[in-house]
């Protein structure tokens, strides 16, 4: 009964995990010949400077993200009506940016910056404001999060919202027969009965964002110069543009298990909640 | 016949069950009282097989269930909620598990219309749960656990939910509506009321525990625990600390006697308890003992009157017949036949006997 | 403390919407006394918590006003009313501990912390949780979680009214004895004008002062205990209220006695019922007024006894009618069993209402 699961998983994530790791600690001169060199990749990785400054900027970027999607999710979450019809064309309207593919959001929010064609671009070039995604780094930047923005603020409302609308209505009226002001009920009966729902969002956007790949890829190719070169695109340029099999290899082993940490992290956090409420 | 042996259960170093031992009998209503958290739902999931014990064993009519997963066995389940399919008419949720089973369609019918009519839900056979009021819905789930005759009928608080007058009518009818059915029954309540009008007998949870399993009646006049007796009590017992020393049986802190037969007790604390509709407002006999007290509070409730006062710093209540009009600060005097008095010494176990006789 | 009045209020949950009015609460007029304990008695879907959600302010009656000392507040929202409400089910703030969710609603209304500290320690010690103060409320059980609701409810002592839902329904039956005795204590301590919202009889009589009994929508009678106990107006009445309710029997006017089956009944009293209408005429005796006495009475078949402990209960069966007696403890049921009602406690009914005596 487990089988076909046991073999789907190890075709699809064993099996693959292995090879890395074959990898990781070999290195060949060509014509498929490899031999043994122990950690030397994994040492030469954690001392390099392109890896560290690679880090560095997704770490950044992860953390702008949060900061601003996060909040923003709630607030949004908060404004959306709980009732009638409102709550249809609102929720539709959260889920579109989700179901774009993410090479089409890159491609998108590329063309709209541009300062030649694109709406943005050319308007803020119009109103004297010099822009260009391209050759500026702050530019880049800025492009990146607002996209990632655009595309991914509507998962945390949506968590958001479904957390709120399980509040039961009781709390709201005791709340104003105890002449509660909005912050208070808020800070009192909203944020703590999302607490697990946000964490969840709060996970989820982490790892999508330590992780992302195909947008800023399609928009900047991890320039200009390599301002923009995340820990997913500086890998698949040693994989692929070099052919580095070893480096690679040893750099996502250690890219996954920098994931696995804050997961864990999260999990521990998770689950003392859980033993705080039935206590 | 369902036996339970020394079953146990814990989880994350809380205990749930504490070493359970019961024989419950086919055709008898046994009932669980005990607080919330008392352990009932958790030793009614083992007994289903929702649960599984750590230690102990299960035996129904001599063979081992344990571990039999609940599906195989023959039982039916009744909740404090109304569990119903919602999307099944009246007819359909009663006719479920016999379509499970198997059975044709003119033996399903016959079934469900005798179901149906027991418990009076014929007008109401093509109407969707949600359209019936609470009570008509709690009658759809006993319908359905009815009509399965299981060989295990577990009811966990199925009146909790209802109105106070829905859940007389249907206390009054639970006891015939499974009587025939020659199951094992087991019951889960708080309400020591509902043990008393049930019958049958009663286990007394406390903590995980069973203080006491017996026939109800014999229970509620014997209790052979302190604990018991209070699990039994609605309004609350009325306790006092005794201490026995020369001059025989004071209040603890008074020179007041307490004239019981004491013959075998030691020196040392006991407790006396004495239940609220003991307490008299008249003598009825020179060896009645009286308890004076200043009252603090009177409810009225149209045919009796509950007294609270204050007796040496403990606070009793006593129940009266009719309206009687006290106030507070006012001095009153109660009398109790000593053979309505409990004597529990100090690992709370009760020492006297003598309490009144049931009425067979 | 405010006296409230219901000037022809009504209610109508989809009021404006297509055909027909569908009262949730039919047209009423109603006073409470400044200081009274009521309670509001009736079956679920009685209107019970619509009436009590339209004196807080949780509810916009479709018709009529409310008036608190004579001023109308209808138009005043529910923190602008200044009254407590109590829920159901255990409403706290999770995060904080016990002692600051009682002094929360004192905080919203700014008042001087050594103030607040002085009240929340008062409560605290009505409600014996002293020891509790400083726990986080998120990690208490559903009792401790009920008695904060409650005692954010009284910790305002400057409020109109504190209106109860159900309170003790999710409260286990020891804790709701001592719970019901400490609101009744605090009530004659301090003369708040409480309402009690419940479906429970012994709650409802044990707690209020008066008890306004409601069905379908209406208000079937209001008095205190003993009222409607010994004289309910309505049939309804009689069999909501006691434990088990009131016997009715259908009856005759004979001549000038009354004959249930052919069996004479002594009322002890002249019968004020007009000879040309006496159709649907029922007689109502509670069960505690009803002997079993050996060979004499109206003859009955015993059907059941439940020991209740601090009384019996005997079932019995009459023609097509049940009757119910109750027994105290230690009696027995004699041979040959016949009813012998107690005349002055016999109510006549007519259409279900209440006959006038004398």
């Amino acid at each position: 009964m487990v089988l076909p699961v046991l073999v789907l998983v190890a075709f699809s994530a064993i099996i693959p995990l292995m090879t890395v790791v074959n990898y990781s600690v070999q290195d060949t001169f060509g014509n498929n010949e490899f031999f043994w060199v122990g950690t030397e990749w994994f040492q030469e990785l954690l001392t390099s400077e392109r890896f560290h400054n690679a880090l560095q900027r997704t770490l950044l970027f992860s953390g702008l993200v949060l900061l601003i999607e996060i909040p923003l999710g709630i607030f949004i979450a908060l404004a959306m009506p709980k009732r009638g019809i409102g709550v249809s064309i609102c929720l539709v309207l959260m889920a579109l940016p989700l179901l774009i593919p993410w090479n089409v959001v890159g491609t998108i929010w590329q063309v709209f910056g541009r300062v030649d064609i694109g709406l943005l671009g050319h308007g803020l070039a119009e109103l004297g404001i010099d822009y260009n995604y391209t050759q500026d780094t702050f530019d880049a930047w800025l492009t990146l999060i607002v996209m990632d923005v655009w595309h991914w603020t509507s998962l945390v409302v949506l968590l958001c919202y479904s957390g709120l609308v399980a509040i039961p209505e009781v709390y709201y009226q005791a709340a104003r027969i105890d002449g509660a002001s909005r912050w208070a009920v808020f800070r009192y009966i909203q944020l703590p009965k999302i607490k697990r729902v946000l964490l969840i969002a709060v996970l989820l956007r982490f790892m999508d964002s330590f992780m992302i790949y195909t947008e800023p890829f399609v928009v900047t190719g991890g320039g200009p110069g390599n301002a923009t070169t995340f820990l997913s695109i500086d890998l698949v340029q040693m994989a692929v543009g070099q052919f580095d099999l070893g480096p690679a290899a040893a750099m996502s082993l250690v890219y996954f298990l920098i994931i696995l940490l804050v997961c864990w992290v999260f999990y521990t956090i998770m689950t003392s909640y859980d033993n705080d409420e039935i206590g | 016949m369902l036996e339970l042996d020394k079953v146990s259960l814990s989880l994350d170093g809380e205990v749930f069950l504490n070493d359970i031992n019961l024989t419950l009998k086919r055709g008898e209503l046994n009932i669980l009282l005990g607080p919330t958290l008392a352990g009932k739902t958790t030793l009614m999931r083992v007994m289903a097989g929702l649960d599984k014990p750590d230690r102990g064993s299960i035996r129904f009519d001599g063979e081992s269930v344990l571990g039999v997963p609940v599906q195989e066995r023959n039982i039916a389940m009744v909740y404090q909620q109304f569990i119903n399919y919602p999307t099944l008419s009246v007819y359909e949720n009663i006719a479920s598990p016999l379509k499970v089973a198997g059975l044709d369609k003119v033996k399903i019918d016959s079934r469900v219309d005798q179901v149906a009519g027991l418990l009076r839900l014929e007008e109401f056979l093509d109407r969707k749960p949600n359209t019936l009021s609470g009570g008509q819905q709690q009658r759809l789930a006993l319908a359905r656990a009815l009509v399965k005759e299981a060989e295990l009928v577990i009811l966990d608080e199925p009146l909790a939910n209802l109105d106070y007058k829905l859940r007389e009518e249907l206390r009054s009818e639970l006891p015939k509506l499974f009587a025939e059915s020659g199951a094992v029954l087991v019951y889960a309540t708080t309400e020591p009321s509902e043990a008393l009008v049930l019958g049958g007998n009663t286990a007394c949870m406390q903590q995980g525990r069973i203080e006491q399993f017996g026939s109800t009646l014999d229970l509620y006049r014997h209790p052979e625990a302190l604990q018991s007796a209070r699990t039994f009590s609605d309004p609350p017992l009325n306790t006092v600390t005794l201490s026995k020393g020369k001059e025989g049986l004071t209040i603890s802190g008074t020179s007041q006697v307490i004239n019981l037969p004491q013959q075998q007790l030691i020196a040392g604390k006991y407790t006396m308890g004495v239940r609220p509709h003991h307490l008299s407002l008249e003598k009825c006999s020179g060896i009645d003992i009286e308890v004076n007290g200043v009252v603090t509070v009177m409810e009225m409730s149209g045919s009796e009157s509950f007294i609270h006062f204050n007796f040496n710093g403990n606070d009793w209540v006593a129940l009266v017949h009719g309206i009687q009009n006290y106030y507070s600060g006012e001095l009153v005097s109660f009398y109790i036949q000593p053979s309505n008095i409990f004597l529990f010494d100090a690992l709370d176990r009760v020492r006297n006997h003598n309490s009144v006789e049931a009425t067979k | 403390m405010a006296s409230i009045k219901l000037h022809e209020i009504a209610h109508c949950y989809n009021a404006g919407k297509g055909a027909g009015v569908d009262y949730a609460l039919k047209p009423l007029n109603q006073s409470w006394d400044n200081g009274g304990a009521y309670a509001l008695l009736g079956p679920s879907g009685c209107g019970k918590t619509t009436l009590l959600n339209i004196i807080s302010g949780l509810l916009r009656p479709s018709e009529g006003r409310v008036l608190f000392d004579e001023k109308d507040i209808t138009d005043l929202t529910t923190e602008q009313r200044n009254i407590a409400q109590v829920f159901q089910f255990p409403v706290v703030y999770d995060t904080l501990s016990v002692a600051k969710n009682l002094a929360f609603p004192l905080q919203n209304r700014g008042l001087a912390n050594d103030v607040i500290e002085r009240r929340v320690a008062e409560v605290l010690q009505m409600l014996g949780m002293q020891a509790k103060a400083n726990l986080k409320a998120r990690g208490l059980n559903a009792d401790d979680k009920q008695k904060i609701s409650l005692g954010r409810g009284l910790v305002r002592t400057d409020v109109e009214a504190i209106l109860f839902d159900e309170p003790l329904t999710v409260i286990d039956p020891h804790l709701k004895w001592q719970l019901r005795t400490e609101l009744k204590k605090i009530h004659q301590q301090f003369q708040h004008t409480m309402i009690y919202v419940t479906h429970d009889q012994t709650e409802a009589l044990t707690f209020a002062d008066k008890v306004i009994v409601m069905y379908e929508g209406a208000i079937v009678q209001i008095g205190t205990p003993e009222e409607l106990f010994e004289q309910p107006k309505h049939t309804f009445v009689g069999k909501f209220i006691g434990s088990p309710g009131m016997n009715v029997l259908p009856c005759e006017l004979q001549g000038s006695d009354i004959v249930v089956n052919g069996n004479k009944v002594a009322l002890g009293r002249p019968v004020s019922v007009s000879r040309e209408d006496s159709k649907g005429l029922e007689l109502g005796i509670r069960p505690e007024y009803v002997k079993l006495s050996a060979d004499c009475g109206i003859p009955v078949d015993i059907t059941g006894v439940e020991d209740v402990g601090k009384h019996i209960v005997v079932r019995s069966k009459f023609h097509n009618s049940d009757v119910n007696i109750i027994l105290r403890e230690g009696e027995g049921i004699p041979g040959n069993p016949g009813l012998i009602f107690e005349p002055s406690k016999i109510n006549l009914y007519q259409n279900s209402y209440l006959v006038g005596t004398v």
